[in-house]
């Protein structure tokens, strides 16, 4: 047993405030490539872009992901979960990490939408659209936190391929940006993005999204009508 | 009843109110100025709704929303009455923003407008400041502007819906340095507290102790370090915070050696 595991009853990723960042990965604000600089956008983003995934949202390793009602998919999301230790405020990129108790794996699921001017909750913020876990690995446990590769399969088909080495804003960058403005308080979950070409998933398929070291999430798509728990 | 949170001698106690004072849970009266008030409530999920009286949404140079405009905040940025809300140097835009504020009394899936009031466990005052500086056009209002550390205020009583009998008429006003500055009317909203409950509820669940923040009426005005704002919503409070500067200092190499 790797001591550097540690479990969610002592590492309460959800206990605070789960932060996603929008744009992060090159792939992603690639894809807008020149929208950025036309309306609505008129602009690339300058600070980071953050949303955040409510309490509803948030599942755990192997419960079903319910696909609402007149949907016909998810949009997978894969992506490192920086689990923070102690408050962070103004806390400049070399010492960032100071204030990182952790990662985690987390798909920031979302109905598939192209537009970021708006905030997204219809698509961001139904139950269950955040599967967080398995476990919290030790930030010690980790040696480059900005080079781990990034995979999803759906029903075990290999369909997204990414790594950490393609956020724009790394690790201690990220963190170090957030607080210039808030506050990040020990138990929130900053997301740290995703890349480009999500794969989508229907209802009774399964999506595993996998982030080297951190382990897998595995969670099937269940249309929403068949879950008594969820309308 | 009228409900709060506060900090006094040492602890953190649910309080009522009784008589102008505050009664702690053992009977014992209090009074106001002898506590630190705490947000009303431990907040779940906080929303807010952007452009939701047609006279803002005018003076902002926006036409009115044809559903709902909300975004999220993280309750970490709630702040209680008699709060202190830092101003970031050098900005030249920073507006306060009085608002209804409803607090979620139950679980709350698929409910029609007609009886989402059934699911309020009451009303307070809100004043949702903005730093229009920081806008930019990614999931706008970002939280860069919205969710900045006690940036938001609320309070300073939780007053039981039982105790509003017409939540949708109720005056508001904001006064900085006991001047008045906005004015206006819930019965302006574009979309109604119940509207609202139904739109989200028909697309998340939402749980006890979440907070919707409603939006605010024109009259948007810049504030300054020193200034005392206060938003008043007649019949649910009045809710006083002051404008500070931002502290400026960066934690550096050195400075945080943490053993972890």
């Amino acid at each position: 047993m790797d001591t550097a595991w540690l479990s969610f009853a002592s590492a309460p990723a959800t206990r605070g405030t789960v932060y996603g960042t929008a744009l992060n990965f090159r792939s992603a604000l690639t894809a807008l490539g020149d929208a950025t600089r036309a309306a609505p956008y008129n602009a690339p983003p300058r600070a980071p872009i953050l949303y955040i995934k409510p309490r509803n949202t948030w599942i755990g390793d192997g419960a079903p992901i319910p696909l609402p009602k007149g949907h016909e998919a998810i949009a997978a999301g894969p992506t490192l979960g920086i689990v923070i230790g102690r408050p962070a405020r103004r806390v400049c990129p070399a010492v960032a990490l100071d204030y990182v108790l952790g990662y985690t794996l987390v798909n920031d699921i979302a109905l598939p939408h192209s537009s970021y001017f708006r905030p997204a909750l219809q698509q961001q913020c139904r139950d269950g659209f955040c599967a967080i876990g398995p476990a919290v690995l030790a930030r010690s446990a980790i040696k480059n936190v900005d080079a781990l590769a990034i995979r999803v399969w759906v029903d075990g088909v290999l369909r997204l391929t990414s790594t950490t080495a393609e956020m724009i804003r790394p690790v201690r960058q990220l963190v170090a940006d957030v607080s210039e403005f808030m506050t990040l308080h020990a138990g929130d979950l900053l997301l740290t993005g995703l890349p480009a070409n999500l794969p989508l998933v229907r209802a009774g398929q399964c999506v595993t999204v996998e982030i080297e070291g951190l382990g897998r999430l595995d969670n099937p798509v269940v249309a929403a009508a068949n879950l008594s728990s969820a309308a | 009843m009228r409900t709060a949170r506060i900090a006094w001698a040492g602890a953190i106690h649910a309080v009522t109110e009784s008589q102008g004072r505050i009664r702690l849970a053992d009977g014992r009266l209090i009074d106001e100025s002898e506590v630190v008030w705490l947000p009303p409530i431990e907040a779940g999920t906080v929303f807010a709704v952007g452009l939701n009286y047609a006279d803002h949404a005018q003076e902002l140079a926006f036409k009115p929303q044809q559903e709902p405009l909300v975004f999220l905040k993280s309750a970490h940025a709630l702040a209680g009455h008699r709060a202190l809300t830092p101003r970031p140097a050098g900005v030249k835009f920073m507006h306060y923003e009085c608002e209804l504020a409803v607090v979620i009394a139950r679980t709350a899936r698929n409910v029609s407008r007609a009886a989402a009031l059934d699911y309020v466990a009451g009303y307070t005052v809100a004043n949702d400041y903005a730093i229009r500086d920081y806008l930019e056009n990614y999931y706008r209002p970002n939280l860069r502007v919205k969710s900045r550390d006690s940036s938001t205020i609320l309070g300073p009583w939780l007053v039981d819906a039982a105790d509003v009998p017409e939540p949708m008429a109720l005056e508001l006003t904001t006064r900085v340095n006991g001047r008045v500055t906005q004015r206006g009317n819930t019965a302006k909203m574009i979309f109604d507290v119940g509207h609202l409950i139904e739109y989200l509820s028909a697309f998340l669940t939402l749980g006890a102790g979440d907070v919707i923040l409603t939006g605010t009426p024109e009259g948007v005005a810049n504030v300054d370090p020193g200034d005392e704002v206060v938003t008043e919503i007649a019949g649910i409070g009045s809710l006083t915070s002051y404008i500070v500067e931002e502290p400026q200092q960066i934690a550096a190499a050195g400075e945080t050696a943490w053993a972890s």
